[in-house]
Parts: C-alpha cells; structure tokens; sequence
C-alpha cells in the first residue's frame, strides 16, 4: 500500500492517504473512468433485476404483433418498397430507447428525494461526467432494448440485416438516441425538479416527439407544419439510421452520416446544458 | 490551526435571509456542531460550505481553498453526508463503496483495502452483499459515514446524521465519528438539532438562530454563559434561540412526507 503524500498549497498538511485534490481540470482518462463508473454502477443493478427489461418489452411487442400487422394488411403507407411491418420495426425500436430514456429524468428527481444527487454534486467527479455517464446508462438499457426488438422482429418475419459492420452502426444509433433523449429529460428534471410536475411534461413531450417523427410514417405524407417540426426532430434522424441499418433493403433519406452528426450535436448541446443545469437539483 | 473559517457567509432567498453575515472558524481535529431549530440556516451554511451553493455575499475557506474560486479543489477535500439517504438502494453495500471510491478517484493499488476497511469500520462485512434497500436506517448511516474510509477528506460534513434513528443506532453513528477525528484525523462538522448529541459528541459549538450565529462556544462554556446554576444546553439553546426546542418548528407538511417516504423506501 502507497500512500499519496502530495505538496499542497494549503497550509495544512494533507492526511495521510488522502486524494489529492485535482488542480482545477481534471485529465480525459479520469473524465472517461467517471463516466464509464456511472454507466457501470447502472449495469449492477440491471443484472440485480432484470425483470424491468422483460416488462419493457410488452409495448414494442405490442406494437409490431397488433398495430405492424395490421397496417401492414392496410397497405396505405407508402414505405419505398419494403413491407409495412419491416418500415415500422426501427422506428418501434427508437420508440422504445425514446421511452427508457425519457424515464431518466424521473430517476434523477428519485435520487434528488432521496439525497444521493447532493452527494454526487460534492464528489470531485466533474458534473458533465456524471451527465455524460446518465447518458451511457440510459445507452445500456437501450441496447437490452433493441436485442429484444431485433429478436421480436425477426420472429415476426422482417428481413434483418444481419452484417456486423451494420449491427455496429445500430448500437452506436441506439446509443447516441438514448443519450440524446435522456439528457434532455434531464434537463427538464433539473428546471421543474418535483416528480408530479415531470410525470406531466413527460407524458406532454414524449407522444409528440414519436408522432412528429418519421417512426410510423414517412414524414413526406405530413402536412407542412408537421413537417417542419419533425425535421428539427432528433428521432427523425435516429429513426432514419435505424431504418438503414436495421432492415434489408432500408434506405436513410438523409445519409447515415448526417444522421449521426446531427445526433452527436444535439448530445453534445445537451451535455453542456445538463451539466450546467445539474447542480440545481441540490439547491 | 483553523482549517475551515467564514467571513460574512451571506445567503438570500429572495426576501428571505438563509444565512446572514456567518463568522465561523474550526480548527483542525475538532467535532464542530452547528445547533438550531429547523430554519435557521443550518443546511444553508452546509450546502455553502459544500459548494453545492454559491454565496450570495461573503465567502469561506475549506482545508485551504476558497469555496467560491476553488470549489473543484473544496469537493477533492471534502467528505459529505447529506440529512437524506445518500447511497443507492438498489446496489449492494459493497457496489457502494466501490461506486463513491472510483467516482473519488482512489487509486486501483489501494482500492480494495479501503472498502474492506470501510465495511470494517461500518460493521457491514457480512453485510456487504446484500442491497441496501434491505439495510435498517443505522446500517444505512453507518455505511454512508464509513464512505469517509474510502478517500480520507480533511473536513467531513454531516447534515443532520442520527436523525431517525433509534438510541443504539445513535451511539454507534457517536461512536464512528469520534473514531474519524482520533484515529484518522478528520475534522467533522455537523448540524444537529439534538442538544445531548452536541453536549456529548461536539468539541465547539455555535447556536444558530434566523440566519444568524447567535452563541458560540464549547459546550461548558456555553452553559456557563447562561447566568444559572446547572444549566442544561436545552437551557441554553432557549436562552439564544429565543423560544424552547418545540414541535412548532418541525418542517413543512412536504418535508415530513418527504423524510417519512425516504425512510419507508429503505424499508
């Protein structure tokens, strides 16, 4: 056992086997270990109850056993020349990661009740870690999602692509969804900060982010309005990578780079104002 | 040797002062407790010292650094444990500590030894495995104070920490925090409402009223302050907190609810 004796500026000397306090900036190996630390914490309790993945797993089965069918029997979505239900199993997918991540923001008002965010805030983890970390966390689940989604799909007969370099790009997609849509909740969280106030404006946000998107229909068919909305929508992107990558035959309307790159700059934004906006749940 | 000390510590709520122009100085190794009826800026003071607040006028140093321009280096310093459950129900205890000792950047050679020493301490080892959500409020308190264990701060910061608990839990929790300072060295600050734990456990103390610090002192000093034969630190507290310890200040309908879920959620 080494003990860490550091010269400090402070007059007191420092205890023995204390941490030494980080000059101001702390190194990207550390930043990426606290968030890595957050990401994995949320795995121990995923494996300590794995029920909740099951549970989650009842809408998206939902919605490709009753409503894929039979829109797909309908045959009045023009999909570009896949089946209905093939069309529809990505955007079933980015609705259920959409789901789980807008769930964070509760998490995080739980854990202000409780006191364990006060406690976060006082640990010399740097506050965009801890966020960045929430992001990943929400990312794991998402993947637990998208196994029982690619699962199901295949079950229901839609053509799977199956190359890894695409499986790859997929968990990246439902990575960066999650990211992207638990930041925002919480972001919301950390400005309305009591759990009845969130239960509402979650419920408010969360259907018209999947409507206002391309998820169950192409956005050509909106009206103007709606148009403009789901364009500046960052499921619409999700979705439109999801959609070439998940299925065969699938096409981006967008090029899946751009996709990514938008979604990498919503989280980006996000991160920094989650980050800012954190410590206010512990004021 | 001072090692936390407030000039003009100031904050305002809107209309509302918090804390009003606190002056305080611990010195190293001592037990400090901050005494005073719910609402007199207690938990104010602490979250300021803590940097989870900025001031709005005044400032403090904590182990050498200034809460206001060094807040990153305070938190390195610091060990801090909130009135409310600060450790996660669905983890187990040992998922805990190893948690708060990466998140606290203690290095993988000794990280193993800390947390078996901190579940020594905590008088958790049998416990370890199993979730916290099944640990009775003392377990909770103990395993939150042995945190402390894990990266050593200067200054520890207890909010409130035998609140609901019962008398054996309470003696134990007494009894770790005298065992930080002697055998580790570590300064501890606390908030209390209970005045036989800051006659029993605290070095000094300052009795806190409207924002203000209205006495401050050792326990025995503070008695004798009092102009009376045998005086008891309830006594004193009257005396400068202007109304006897009662029911009348106990929190809000949403505070209690609060406290009372947290506590049925820890079963």
């Amino acid at each position: 056992m080494k003990e860490i004796i550091a010269t400090s500026p402070n007059p007191a000397a420092i205890l023995p086997g204390s941490v030494e306090p980080p000059a101001g900036h702390v190194s990207p190996a550390r930043w990426l270990g606290q968030c890595l630390t957050v990401a994995e914490m949320e795995l121990h309790k995923l494996c300590h109850d794995p029920t909740e993945l099951l549970t989650r797993a009842i809408q998206p089965a939902l919605w490709l056993m009753v409503f894929g069918e039979v829109f797909t029997r309908v045959h009045a979505i023009p999909t570009g020349g896949v089946p209905y239900l093939d069309f529809l199993a990505p955007g079933v997918l980015a609705q259920s990661v959409l789901f789980i991540a807008i769930f964070y923001g509760i998490a995080v008002i739980w854990e202000r009740d409780l006191g364990l965010v006060h406690k976060l805030l006082v640990s010399p983890a740097s506050r965009a870690a801890l966020v960045l970390g929430k992001a990943l966390s929400a990312g794991v689940r998402g993947l637990s999602q998208a196994v029982i989604v690619y699962l199901l799909a295949w079950l229901l007969g839609v053509q799977m692509n199956w190359h890894l370099p695409a499986m790859l790009g997929m968990a990246f997609t439902v990575l960066l969804g999650a990211a992207v849509f638990s930041t925002f909740s919480l972001i919301i969280a950390c400005i309305v900060k009591t759990r009845e106030r969130f239960m509402g404006i979650g419920q408010i946000l969360t259907m018209p982010l999947f409507f206002a998107s391309n998820a169950m229909y192409p956005i050509a068919l909106m009206p103007g309005w709606l148009k403009v909305i789901a364009h500046v929508n960052p499921l619409t992107y999700e979705v439109d990578a999801m959609r070439a990558l998940m299925i065969h035959g699938g096409a981006s309307a967008y090029g899946v780079g751009f996709d990514f790159g938008v979604l990498l700059l919503a989280m980006a934004a996000l991160t920094v104002i989650g980050a800012r906006l954190y410590p206010n749940l512990a004021r | 040797m001072t090692i936390l000390e407030t000039s003009a510590l100031t904050r305002r709520f809107g209309d509302l002062t918090a804390a009003d122009g606190v002056n305080l100085a611990v010195a190293a190794g001592e037990v400090f407790g901050l005494l005073g009826p719910n609402g007199a800026g207690k938990t104010t003071v602490i979250k300021m010292l803590t940097t989870l607040l900025p001031p709005t006028a005044g400032t403090a140093t904590v182990a050498g650094f200034d809460i206001r321009h060094h807040p990153a280096r305070v938190r390195a310093s610091i060990g801090y444990v909130p009135q409310l459950v600060s450790v996660d129900g669905a983890l187990t205890g040992y998922e805990n500590l190893l948690f708060f000792a990466k998140l606290y950047g203690v290095s993988r050679t000794v990280r193993a030894g800390r947390i078996e020493e901190a579940l020594d301490f905590a008088g958790l080892a049998e416990a370890a495995g199993r979730k916290v959500r099944g640990y009775s409020g003392g377990m909770v308190r103990r395993l939150e104070l042995g945190m402390a264990l894990l990266h050593r701060p200067r200054v520890l910061f207890l909010d409130e920490p035998t609140v609901g608990l019962d008398p054996v839990a309470r003696q134990a929790v007494w009894r770790q925090v005298r065992r930080l300072t002697q055998d580790f060295g570590m300064t501890v600050f606390l908030t209390t409402h209970f005045m036989d734990e800051a006659d029993v456990l605290c070095d000094r103390l300052a009795i806190m009223n409207k924002g203000r610090v209205a006495a401050l002192g050792s326990p025995e000093e503070l008695k004798r302050s009092v102009q009376r034969a045998e005086a008891t630190l309830d006594q004193v507290f009257a005396h400068y907190s202007g109304h006897p310890l009662e029911t009348e200040h106990e929190g809000n309908y949403r505070d209690i609810s609060q406290s009372r879920r947290n506590l049925a959620r820890l079963g």
